[in-house]
């Protein structure tokens, strides 16, 4: 078979190490399978999982309920883990989940400094800017200056709240329910919510920047 | 251990660079590395806890160049070799050694939406009763063992209040070593960022971080 293609370039710079790894892991990937041990069509079924089953639209049903009804956003802030299963969302690296509210006094901001812990079933896999040095070194040291780069001025009586996920808890932020939107349905407003609003990098935007006033 | 992934606090990494529309893999190789680790794990011969400490392994240097998936790969080789799933002659030639009886796949393609359901509950119910309580003034211990901890070195000797208790769950310093699950509670302890950080800090902000009993002391 003949290499994959990759989604970056023939002539970008940097071409020299995924070739390589191209072909060191179809290397292991075919000895494992020679070995019986690995079935293709399982690996095919994990990442079509993952590219296109499981992502941030879970997470974003998930808040646009919390906005629409109180009960159930009271149930998502005591017991987040049983609230998602209502949907379906549940399993791998969201077995323990913690939902945590933006409020107009407190932003809330995820971080794993130590990997890449993140809530897989309600975003996905992540982005890899949260799994980068810069991103878990200074989430911690310094949350204005990261939320900065990401275009989120926060006011100084603003509390921010960084959550460093070091045990197998996984983090959710509930963003604020936007202003002038009490008109839309809850399909609406999940379409609103953006996989880094419930990461804490990012607001909700309404009404949406590309939008006609 | 006192490796470079532990980057809470450090200078020197640079900004934050988000790409627009990131596809979930940016290749191939990508996508089966990420498949393959999960696909392997099934076997049970290691857990969470020993993959994330065999990632923490790397040399720092190879470490701090490698991207995501690359340490995810170097971590499933290693993993496979350390277990005999696969042995070191096998991996030089890439193909089974004359003789190995085939085995049957680990996950097949419908098996894997119960494997990723059922997922991997850390919790454990336990006879003791939590150490600490809500608004507990505690300090996490001053302590730098060479092994697998998730006790960052930014909290360490730092004081904080106990936010509230999140359960007993596996101890990861144990597990990752074979050591056993020895379960204990865990608590969100709230440091303040001038606590961890000094007076430059914002006087409002806070980190919360998950820790076990064992990582904690009363102060």
């Amino acid at each position: 078979m003949a290499q994959a293609p990759r989604h970056h370039d023939h002539d970008h710079e940097h071409q020299e190490v995924p070739s390589e790894l191209t072909l060191r892991v179809k290397a292991i990937e075919s000895l494992l399978v020679e070995k019986g041990l690995v079935d293709p069509a399982a690996l095919d079924a994990l990442i079509d999982t993952y590219e296109h089953k499981v992502g941030p639209r879970n997470g974003a049903r998930v808040v646009a309920r919390a906005w629409v009804d109180p009960a159930y956003k009271a149930r998502l802030l005591t017991d987040a883990t049983s609230a998602i299963a209502e949907f379906g969302f549940s399993g791998r690296q969201g077995e323990h989940m913690v939902v945590v509210e933006n409020t107009p006094q407190v932003h809330n901001l995820i971080v794993c400094t130590l990997c890449s812990c993140y809530p897989w079933p309600v975003l996905g896999l992540p982005p890899v800017w949260y799994k980068s040095a810069p991103y878990r070194s200074r989430a911690v040291l310094d949350p204005r200056g990261v939320l900065r780069e990401f275009g989120l001025e926060l006011p100084e009586n603003v509390e921010v709240r960084v959550w460093d996920s070091t045990a197998e808890v996984r983090y959710l932020v509930l963003p604020e329910r936007p202003m002038g939107a009490e008109h839309l349905s809850e399909d609406e407003l999940a379409a609103l919510v953006t996989r880094d609003t419930m990461v804490g990098v990012g607001k909700i935007e309404y009404p949406k920047s590309g939008d006609a006033a | 251990m006192n490796g470079v992934h532990d980057m809470g606090g450090m200078h020197g990494m640079g900004a934050v660079q988000a790409e627009k529309d990131e596809p979930v893999f940016h290749a191939r190789w990508e996508a089966r590395t990420f498949a393959l680790n999960i696909a392997m794990a099934a076997s049970g011969k290691w857990n969470i806890d020993t993959g994330r400490h065999e990632i923490e392994l790397i040399p720092a240097a190879d470490y701090l160049r490698m991207s995501y998936y690359e340490k995810w790969f170097v971590r499933l080789v290693e993993l496979l070799a350390k277990t005999e799933l696969v042995s070191r002659e096998e991996l030089d030639t890439g193909h089974p050694a004359p003789g190995v009886q085939k085995a049957k796949p680990l996950v097949t393609a419908d098996h894997v939406p119960a494997l990723l359901a059922a997922g991997s509950v850390a919790s454990r119910q336990i006879e003791r009763s939590p150490r600490f309580r809500p608004g507990q003034r505690v300090r996490a211990r001053n302590m730098h063992p060479a092994g697998h901890t998730r006790l960052p070195r930014y909290a360490r000797g730092k004081l904080g209040t106990v936010d509230r208790h999140r359960g007993a769950y596996v101890f990861p310093d144990t597990h990752a070593h074979s050591l056993g699950e020895q379960p204990q509670h865990v608590y969100s302890v709230r440091f303040t960022a001038r606590e961890l950080w000094g007076d430059e800090a914002s006087p409002r902000d806070a980190v919360y971080i998950d820790m076990w009993d064992d990582y904690l002391e009363p102060a």
